[in-house]
């Protein structure tokens, strides 16, 4: 009992855990049923036939693809144009920041539902063809601001010194910048790019909003649930889980032999 | 937060030197530098979040039909409409929003505080652990809820042999031995799909407690709860309500997990905002409501800012 009382923030903490990683378990196990009718809900049999036809249904992979392209590139632009925004926040004084840190801090500040709505009626109000254009539009513009604020908690965090000696040792401002500002920034901006993807490319309720007749793969994932969910979606899921937590532990595996050599 | 800014017309035009080209002294060159790099960007939000909002105020004033086009009426009366018709909408969303973001302060803290102090070695594999279900698209795990919380389902039964679920189906959250398609499954989907969004700002504020505290806290004869009370729950502030905010505002537009775990009787504002803007094309009265929402949020959020009492937020 004793014991018991004592661990009871690490128990706590592991349910916790448990709580968040069941429905990746769930979704992990669910992709290797083979259910009988349309919905993949309940138990019936162990079968690999998804995983060996994981575009077996169609439009999915089509969607997937799609999600993918938007989210290169709304990651891409997010990250370009967050970074310049937080560059200019950190590094200048200058007449209206204070405005312009609250037009970042909005978009963040507001249900989704709202922004997916107001920009419909400005698409609607112009005329303009709802479609892959539209949701790029979209997600730049949500992603923006959550690159930023990774991006300037690096960049407020550097030594300005770094760059005064690099002055010093007669680099121009172009071979400062690219020699010694960007390495210092790069895990700020990698950091605001990672969450950029993940933003953009799991997007249900602004998409729905503003892609028209165009399906991503969210919106794929809500449609079967109304249809009947094919097992390929359990497959994909649990693919993109298992690659993002080696790619993870990668990255780390990685930056701890970087810091081990950086010290010895 | 933008509160702790000071006004930016204060700042007097020889504007205080640039902390980083230190001595030197600008040339008109050198102060255009920021705004060259703000403008594309802040070009984009002002076009593709500002401008929008201006036109959604005017096409919830607006009167007309999709055959005959819309004109601006000020026809303020469709606001009165829509709370009257959607507000159990509106209420049952900050209900859900709200035992949501306790549920998920009352399961997060406990991990967030593992990672950050108990953790050791394990600090990175647990972080990646809490980081990970983001990765799995989040409508395919919240399907996943739909086997978990099944009617025939060992979670059910196990609620059904412990009595839970006759306390809560009194108690109105479940009906009868079903947890799907009721209130309490709508609550657990939005507890579990924004509880990182609690965790991390939770854990980012207790990382940078000083372990050290903890100590001189247990030497002044301070026990645990009275240290946790006294000292690491009042310096992790910054974390609980960045968290409470990360949470409550978007799970108060939400409309995913009441659709997908609940029933009619559990819907959801955004949901109402969903349907009459895509399917009965009602554009003012979509503008109107998704505008309410707005706004009872910035104000709740404004309060409850001021009420915490803490700077520096972002």
């Amino acid at each position: 009992m004793r014991w018991f009382r004592r661990n009871l923030v690490v128990l706590a903490g592991l349910g916790t855990l448990a709580y968040l990683i069941l429905p990746n378990i769930v979704v992990m196990v669910f992709s290797f049923n083979k259910p009988n009718g349309r919905f993949n809900y309940t138990w019936q049999r162990f079968s690999t036939d998804a995983w060996q036809d994981p575009c077996g249904v169609a439009d999915l992979c089509g969607s997937l693809s799609l999600s993918l392209r938007i989210a290169a590139w709304a990651t891409l632009g997010a990250t370009v144009l967050g970074t310049m925004i937080a560059f200019a926040l950190v590094r200048y004084r200058f007449r209206g920041r204070g405005p312009i840190n609250s037009l970042i801090f909005l978009p963040m500040a507001m249900p989704e539902v709202v922004m997916a709505a107001s920009l419909l009626t400005l698409f609607l109000n112009l005329g303009a063809r709802l479609g892959f254009w539209t949701v790029l539009i979209a997600h730049i513009m949500f992603c923006l601001s959550f690159v930023v604020t990774a991006v300037k908690a690096r960049v407020m965090s550097m030594d300005p010194r770094l760059e005064e000696a690099a002055r010093d040792l007669y680099a121009g401002p172009v071979q400062t910048f690219v020699r010694v500002t960007l390495p210092i920034a790069a895990p700020g901006i990698a950091a605001g790019a990672l969450l950029a993807f993940a933003l953009s490319f799991d997007d249900f309720i602004i998409t729905n909003f503003n892609a028209g007749s165009t399906v991503t793969f969210p919106m794929f994932v809500w449609g079967s649930a109304q249809r009947g969910t094919p097992v390929q979606i359990n497959v994909i899921g649990t693919a993109m889980f298992v690659l993002a937590v080696l790619l993870v532990l990668a990255g780390q595996i990685v930056g701890n032999r970087r810091k081990k050599t950086a010290t010895t | 937060m933008t509160t702790t800014e000071a006004p930016p017309a204060a700042a007097p035009p020889p504007s205080p030197a640039p902390p980083v080209p230190a001595a030197r002294k600008p040339s008109a060159r050198r102060r255009l530098v920021p705004y060259w790099l703000l403008l594309p960007g802040i070009l984009w939000l002002l076009v593709f979040f500002a401008l929008p909002l201006v036109y959604q105020a005017s096409t919830s004033v607006q009167t007309g039909s999709l055959e005959e086009g819309f004109t601006v009426t000020w026809h303020i009366q469709t606001y009165g409409d829509a709370l009257q018709e959607y507000y159990p909408q509106f209420i049952r969303s900050l209900l859900y929003a709200g035992t949501a973001t306790v549920l998920c302060l009352l399961l997060g803290y406990p991990l967030a505080y593992l990672i950050a102090f108990k953790a050791g070695r394990w600090r990175n594999l647990l972080l990646v652990l809490v980081i990970a279900p983001f990765f799995t698209s989040f409508l395919i795990r919240t399907l996943a809820w739909k086997t978990i919380l099944a009617d025939d389902g060992t979670a059910v039964s196990l609620l059904n042999s412990l009595h839970i679920l006759d306390v809560t189906s009194w108690l109105g959250w479940t009906e009868g031995s079903r947890v799907l398609a009721t209130p309490m499954a709508v609550v657990c989907g939005l507890t579990y799909n924004f509880l990182p969004f609690m965790i991390l700002p939770l854990y980012t504020s207790l990382e940078r407690v000083d372990g050290r505290l903890h100590e001189a806290a247990g030497d002044l004869y301070a026990r645990p709860l009275t240290t946790f009370r006294k000292v690491t729950f009042p310096l992790s502030m910054p974390g609980v309500v960045s968290g409470t905010l990360l949470t409550f505002i978007p799970a108060s537009g939400d409309y995913v997990n009441a659709e997908l775990l609940g029933s009619t009787d559990t819907k959801m504002v955004g949901s109402v905002i969903q349907t009459q803007f895509l399917r009965v094309l009602d554009y003012p009265t979509a503008a109107a409501l998704s505008f309410i929402l707005m706004a009872i949020v910035l104000v709740m959020v404004t309060f409850y800012i001021r009420r915490a009492g803490t700077e520096d937020l972002v």
